[in-house]
């Protein structure tokens, strides 16, 4: 089992606050977009993308490598973040978000964007393009993985649960789930616009095999992941207790920072708190 | 001579069967109706490439984009209703805006799903489908061109809709006619004026254009079996030559082959036309023969709105 070294930590501390930075310059040169739902994500993408996914840069569309899907499309700027620090496309793009011609869009597009297995925005659909990857993988009798983050709102769609029984029903144990649980949404609490819990009951329920982390804890997150690869004939959803907002004072814990970019001052306030 | 006789959803199962023997990518979802959609055929054959999702429509659709994001070409099979409306969004973000290789195919189309009333006929999925960027449709005139539109969309590489339907309809199509999607096909030419039809409808522009024939009018018939992208020329090319067109399809005047014609016409070639189908009203149950008499969508209602184009031609 790979651990993460005092070192490997250092680095990964000092990577996140670094793409938490590009995230609120970009969501403020753009002007709009979703600041809470992409710094609450983030960690999950940096384990991801640094430590666990078999991924190339330079040669992105390699059919044996493994594929992830941004269910939760709006958090897109993390995901453009992480992508362009890994080099799938010139990180000069990440002002041009949300703006005219430009290969990032306000939400994740797979024909525009090298690095996006499939395009996301309208939420509760990208669990089953996911079970749709997988059976593509058992198919082909691959061992390349799936991965999907959903965010704890979106499970409020019906899709997702059609999605979870499909998923159980065909034994995706080559998919790997998240969910990142900031507990916020557009309107307010989880709890207060339409009650989750019990979450972690509900997935088991429908026949998956469930941890619960610290999604901000990059070496627990790592080691669900490892415990989700070792799991036979279920499909593991890492529920992922996350802070929207996070890294951002100002921003965390608050549903109005959902969908509202920075102006000047609270973007060079955000930026002082996440530069060292 | 007694017409042939064949069900295009038993056409479909089959030729799946046959695609998949072809194509090792071809893969097959249902959504608890393979029985229906005949597509239990490719199950039984190929059991490892056939996922039945339960009826769990907007699932399906999302399934089969990720198989066709990674390379596989996916079948998706359900009844009208639940295969364009119930899953629109899923549709639309998934597949058409992805551009993804997935063919969708609905078994039960229009009035003639019969008994089962009007909350399984749809009347408006060709113009659900029609207006997405990226969707091609297709509505094949018989038994043998489901088959040749089965095979033509598995080699064709984006998203489709085909439309089928419930009962047997008789082959009109000449067996050595060649079948290529995106171009309609004239099965009668014609001076006086022309019938554009699509799927069940086409065997009754037939049969109008007979039933004129006796009293002295030419009237062509075009088979539009591709509505999506839509041949224009051919249709510009046959109105002109023609000068009245009344057009037939088993869906909603608005929005269908109706609407397409009239968009087409209305800035090319500006001419009486009507259209023949269901006039912004839900079906109800009944048999197939008597909703389709009693809505309207029949040869001699045909015939009667070729007299009244032609009187305005002539006006």
């Amino acid at each position: 089992m790979q651990v993460l070294s005092p070192t490997a930590l250092d680095e990964l501390n000092l990577k996140s606050k670094k793409l938490r930075r590009d995230i609120v310059t970009m969501l403020h040169q753009a002007g709009s977009g979703h600041p809470g739902g992409s710094l609450s994500v983030l960690d999950i993408l940096v384990v991801l993308y640094y430590k666990v996914m078999r991924i190339d840069p330079e040669n992105f569309q390699d059919p044996e490598r493994d594929r992830f899907v941004l269910s939760k499309g709006h958090a897109c700027p993390a995901l453009y973040a992480v992508l362009a620090d890994r080099g799938f496309f010139p990180s000069e793009h990440l002002s041009t978000l949300r703006k005219l011609g430009s290969c990032l869009q306000g939400h994740p597009d797979m024909r525009k964007t090298p690095g996006i297995e499939m395009s996301t925005g309208s939420l509760g659909q990208g669990l089953s393009a996911a079970n749709g990857m997988a059976l593509a993988a058992g198919l082909e009798n691959s061992d390349r993985r799936v991965y999907v983050i959903m965010g704890d709102g979106e499970t409020q769609e019906g899709q997702i649960w059609e999605a979870a029984m499909t998923s159980s029903h065909y034994r995706l144990d080559n998919l790997t789930a998240f969910l990142d649980a900031n507990e916020l949404q557009i309107d307010g609490w989880c709890k207060d616009v339409k009650g989750l819990e019990p979450l972690a009951e509900k997935w088991k329920a429908f026949g998956w095999h469930v941890l619960e982390v610290d999604g901000h804890d990059y070496a627990a997150l790592l080691e669900a992941v490892q415990k989700a690869h070792s799991v036979k004939g279920l499909p593991t959803i890492i529920i992922a207790h996350t802070v929207k907002g996070k890294g951002v004072s100002f921003m965390e814990n608050q549903a109005d920072w959902h969908g509202k970019a920075p102006g000047k001052d609270d973007f060079e306030k955000a930026l002082a708190e996440l530069t060292d | 001579m007694e017409q042939e006789m064949l069900s295009t959803r038993e056409v479909y199962g089959k030729t799946l069967v046959k695609i998949g023997t072809r194509w090792e990518k071809v893969v097959v979802l249902d959504a608890d109706l393979s029985k229906s959609t005949q597509s239990v055929m490719f199950a039984r054959e190929y059991p490892q490439r056939f996922f039945n999702v339960g009826i769990s429509e907007a699932d399906m659709m999302g399934t089969a984009a990720g198989l066709a994001a990674s390379g596989f070409i996916p079948f998706a099979s359900t009844f009208g209703v639940f295969a364009t409306g119930r899953v629109y969004d899923q549709i639309r973000n998934s597949i058409a805006y992805t551009g993804l290789n997935v063919k969708i195919v609905a078994s039960h189309t229009g009035l003639s799903v019969g008994e089962d009333g009007a909350s399984h006929q749809t009347l408006e999925d060709i113009a659900l489908m029609r207006v997405l960027p990226n969707m091609m449709v297709v509505v094949p005139a018989d038994g043998r061109q489901t088959e040749q539109a089965v095979e033509a969309l598995a080699s064709y590489k984006g998203p489709a809709y085909l439309r089928l339907n419930r009962p047997k309809v008789p082959t009109v199509i000449p067996g050595d006619m060649p079948f290529e999607l995106g171009k309609a096909q004239i099965l009668e030419a014609g001076k006086d004026l022309v019938f554009v039809a699509t799927g069940t409808m086409v065997s009754a522009a037939l049969e109008a254009a007979r039933e004129m024939g006796k009293e002295g009018v030419k009237a062509a018939v075009v088979n539009v079996h591709t509505i999506k992208p839509f041949d224009e020329a051919l249709l510009i090319q046959v109105a002109e030559q023609a000068g009245a067109v009344v057009v037939a399809e088993e869906h909603s005047i608005i929005g269908g082959l109706g609407s397409t014609v009239a968009e087409v016409l209305g800035e090319s070639c500006p001419l009486p036309m009507l259209r023949v189908g269901v006039r912004d009203k839900f079906g109800e149950s009944g048999s197939p023969q008597d909703l389709l008499e009693k809505y309207g969508l029949t040869a001699a209602k045909l015939v009667s709105a070729g007299k009244t184009v032609l009187s305005k031609k002539n006006r």
